[in-house]
């Protein structure tokens, strides 16, 4: 377990329960991509310059809606802030690595290949930089380099869905799987429960501008009411 | 896809790759080690909890598919995933419960 093909065996190993999760929201995108009117090199651009699930499907919800192109960017964009944080907390980690390298780890960033890697280096301080890359390397080729096949599959297969099944509502529940398990504290609940209030309250604001004033009042309350628990 | 013309989709792609690269790359490799503040961390870590929700409640009050009518269906189909999401931590099971009980309540005419 001391070299770079080992670790990064053991990323591949770690990661394939994901493939459950990974292989479904990619065919879907697929489906919703192409029903909302993309072209098949369209929907592929999507996953494949793109890569983040849930920035996606905002940025396929919001043109569907007509929102203005740069309503369309900054929610999307803002759906993927938390990122930041993913790169702040493998920087002690991964910083030191070269910078090409680190601009793939960058690419391949999302929630599961971040949270494996996390873990595995919290619980394995010594490992060492290249074996710390290798793991990661093996978590992307997992959870990552499938996302654009099964986008292509859903692509080309959900143009044979019948009409009559309620295709619209699959970006509302992907949404929710999205966040509803990410429910875990108090402070998250409410940051869920003041964004939503903003977002119905406020729907008469014009360009959609209210997503991104939901999305800030919500993230306000979650901070505050995490402050306030730590001052106890 | 109607109102957006092929050059403005793929500048969106673009700017979207652009900017989430950006995103992922920010404290990994500009910054280094240096840590955040911590009222950046406490906000960013409720930045998908906050805006998802926030996208998502107009649409299931108000789904365009009905003419913004409220649908009890895709209402009680919504509210069951969250449930299930909540209790479980399990995004494929919440999926498959909302599409299902979607499924359901329409072929029992609701």
């Amino acid at each position: 377990m001391t070299d770079p093909t080992t670790a990064y065996w053991r990323g591949i190993r770690v990661s394939l329960p994901f493939l459950l999760v990974v292989l479904p929201f990619g065919a879907l995108f697929g489906v919703v991509g192409t029903e909302a009117g993309l072209s098949l090199a369209q929907v592929m651009g999507f996953s494949i310059v793109i890569i983040a699930g849930a920035a996606q499907f905002t940025a396929v919800q919001l043109m569907q809606e007509q929102a203005p192109t740069v309503i369309v960017l900054a929610s999307a964009l803002a759906v993927n802030l938390r990122m930041a944080m993913y790169a702040a907390s493998l920087a002690p980690h991964l910083g030191h690595a070269p910078g090409w390298q680190r601009v793939l780890i960058a690419y391949f960033n999302v929630d599961a290949t971040y949270a494996l890697s996390h873990m595995e280096y919290e619980s394995n301080p010594e490992m060492p930089l290249n074996e710390k890359v290798a793991f990661y390397m093996g978590t992307a080729t997992v959870i990552c380099l499938p996302w654009y096949g099964v986008t292509w599959l859903g692509a080309v297969l959900g143009q044979a869905i019948p009409p009559g099944i309620p295709i619209d509502f699959a970006i509302p529940i992907a949404f929710i799987s999205f966040f509803a398990p990410a429910l875990r504290t108090f402070a998250h609940l409410a940051a869920a429960a003041a964004a939503v209030v903003l977002a119905v309250s406020l729907q008469w604001v014009p360009h959609n501008l209210w997503i991104l004033i939901a999305g800030a009042g919500g993230m306000a309350a979650g901070a505050e009411v995490e402050r306030r628990q730590a001052m106890k | 896809m109607t109102g957006w013309d092929s050059v403005t989709i793929w500048m969106v792609i673009a700017v979207l790759g652009i900017g989430t690269l950006a995103i992922r790359w920010s404290f990994l490799g500009l910054l280094g080690n240096r840590d955040l503040p911590g009222w950046a961390l406490r906000h960013l870590r409720y930045t998908a909890v906050a805006i998802l929700p926030a996208l998502i409640t107009p649409r299931v009050l108000w789904p365009a598919a009905t003419g913004g009518e409220t649908d009890p269906a895709r209402l009680a189909a919504a509210a069951l995933a969250l449930a299930v999401g909540y209790v479980t931590r399990n995004a494929l099971a919440t999926i498959a419960a909302g599409l299902a009980a979607l499924l359901l309540l329409q072929a029992l005419g609701l």
